[in-house]
């Protein structure tokens, strides 16, 4: 099989080298030997599924290679939910450790949110994941975390308006502190193209230039975490990661979560699949686009100070933690609930967030 | 002429039709005439016919369209190379409609 085109930065089609010979429809574009079974949403090619297999696994490393994203002797943990992105980026990411050596040491971290019906189903996965790909399965839950709070008991306390922020903010906080539990540095997840695309529309739309600005970074060090987080299907394609669990077969779980997702969220991903579907390249070019914003920095910069939250004593800007802030009122609520039997107002995650962090200050 | 196939659904579409994830069914072309049914066809019967929920949107849009964002499979090869909605359904065909949006 000759060596199929490659590239880390996707191209539009147009601009592919043009071929002598034409195009023909009944054979693979890249071995013009086999039948073709996809055409590739980034470059518009024809290809079988032998070639898409090497292309879709060879980017996957050039992409790894050409930012150095691990060192040998390196341990690091796959964020992994036992859905699509994150089954692919564990498999792909053992083929290729053994494939060109990086001799790095993966391990599955996974969190439990506390959500019947959905993660507990998800997890199972996961566990059969890591006995699929033969790595170590490490489990943090947020009822261990956070004071006995399952997300259903969040839910259950604040109703199903806010649940993102509260499960966004204890994600994070929990995916370092799985990280730490295990001595590792380096957390890697399954975002994809789309996923990307999505967060730079977002960021766009919202006027969130600070987060517009580093959305699009494959490597991510934020001040108030010791984790650093990395995303190796930066430049893939949704369609092509199901495309290859569905060839490969591979184990991953996909229900919705049961809790309404963000509206915003949903009306920014039915615009990209909208644009993908009369411009496939779209979703690269946000991308690119959001790379090569650069904006204008405020005078006297706001440069973040670490220090340590006076709760939990995790790594914080603030003098209290987002996580302790949203763990306060929940406490607060349940506290009411138990003295007085009657129901806790429910609040806006937000403004509660800004009403403590004013009175902290 | 009707023609015998299987459908199946993953990705979480399966839950619009009643958790099932793969059926076999039997199918005319929509017109009544001699000529096979095509996956237009098709979808306008899953919406009309097979479909349990009320959310018809989260598979098909202006009017009976596949949603973007759904990729459909016609015995494992990507319906873009095949004609999409005007391909027309053979004998034994499996067609397969997996929702690209769920998390992963």
């Amino acid at each position: 099989m000759p060596p199929p085109a490659e590239s880390t930065q996707p191209q539009a089609a147009s601009i592919l080298p043009r071929r002598s010979v034409p195009l023909s429809t009944s054979t693979c574009e890249l071995c013009h030997i086999r039948k073709p079974f996809l055409r590739r949403p980034k470059t518009g090619q024809k290809i079988c599924q032998p070639c898409f297999f090497h292309v879709f696994e060879r980017e996957i490393h050039n992409t790894i290679s050409s930012r150095n994203l691990f060192y040998r002797g390196e341990r690091v943990a796959i964020g992994a939910s036992g859905g699509k992105d994150s089954t692919v980026l564990a498999h792909v990411l053992k083929v290729l450790n053994e494939r060109y050596d990086y001799g790095v040491e993966f391990v599955l971290l996974s969190i439990d949110e506390g959500i019947k019906g959905y993660r507990d189903d998800s997890l199972e996965t996961v566990k059969r994941n890591k006995d699929q790909y033969v790595m170590p399965l490490e489990i943090v839950s947020y009822k261990e975390l956070y004071d006995d709070w399952s997300m259903d008991d969040i839910v259950a306390q604040i109703g199903n308006r806010n649940n993102c922020t509260y499960c966004g903010v204890f994600r994070r906080q929990a995916l370092d502190r799985g990280a730490q539990k295990l001595g590792i540095k380096h957390v890697v997840t399954g975002h994809n193209a789309d996923d990307m695309a999505e967060t730079v529309l977002m960021n766009l739309l919202r006027g969130d230039t600070a987060r517009l600005d580093r959305c699009t970074e494959i490597v991510t060090q934020s001040a108030d975490s010791p984790v650093k987080r990395s995303k190796p299907l930066k430049f893939t394609y949704e369609k092509e990661i199901v495309l290859y669990a569905h060839y490969k077969k591979l184990d991953y779980f996909s229900t919705e979560c049961i809790y309404s997702p963000e509206a915003f969220r949903g009306t920014a991903r039915t615009l990209i699949k909208n644009l993908e579907t009369v411009r496939p390249s779209a979703i690269v070019d946000i991308i690119r686009s959001g790379e090569t914003f650069a904006l204008e920095r405020k005078k006297g910069g706001t440069a973040l100070k670490l220090g340590s939250c006076e709760r939990c004593g995790y790594i914080s800007s603030n003098r209290i933690c987002k996580a302790c802030v949203l763990l306060e009122g929940l406490n607060a609520g349940r506290a009411a609930v138990q003295v007085n039997g009657v129901e806790y107002e429910p609040d806006e995650g937000a403004a509660l967030r800004k009403r403590l962090e004013h009175l902290s200050f | 002429m009707a023609v015998s196939l299987t459908v199946e659904f993953s990705g979480g579409l399966e839950a619009l039709f009643n958790n099932s994830r793969s059926m076999n069914l039997s199918l005319a072309s929509r017109d009544g005439s001699e000529s096979s049914p095509t996956i237009a066809d098709l979808v306008v019967h899953l919406c009309e016919k097979v479909m349990t929920s009320k959310r018809r949107e989260l598979f098909v849009i202006d009017g009976y369209h596949v949603r973007p964002g759904i990729l459909v499979l016609i015995n494992d090869a990507d319906w873009e190379l095949e004609g999409e909605e005007e391909y027309v359904i053979q004998q034994g065909d499996q067609i397969l409609f997996a929702s690209t949006l769920h998390g992963g």
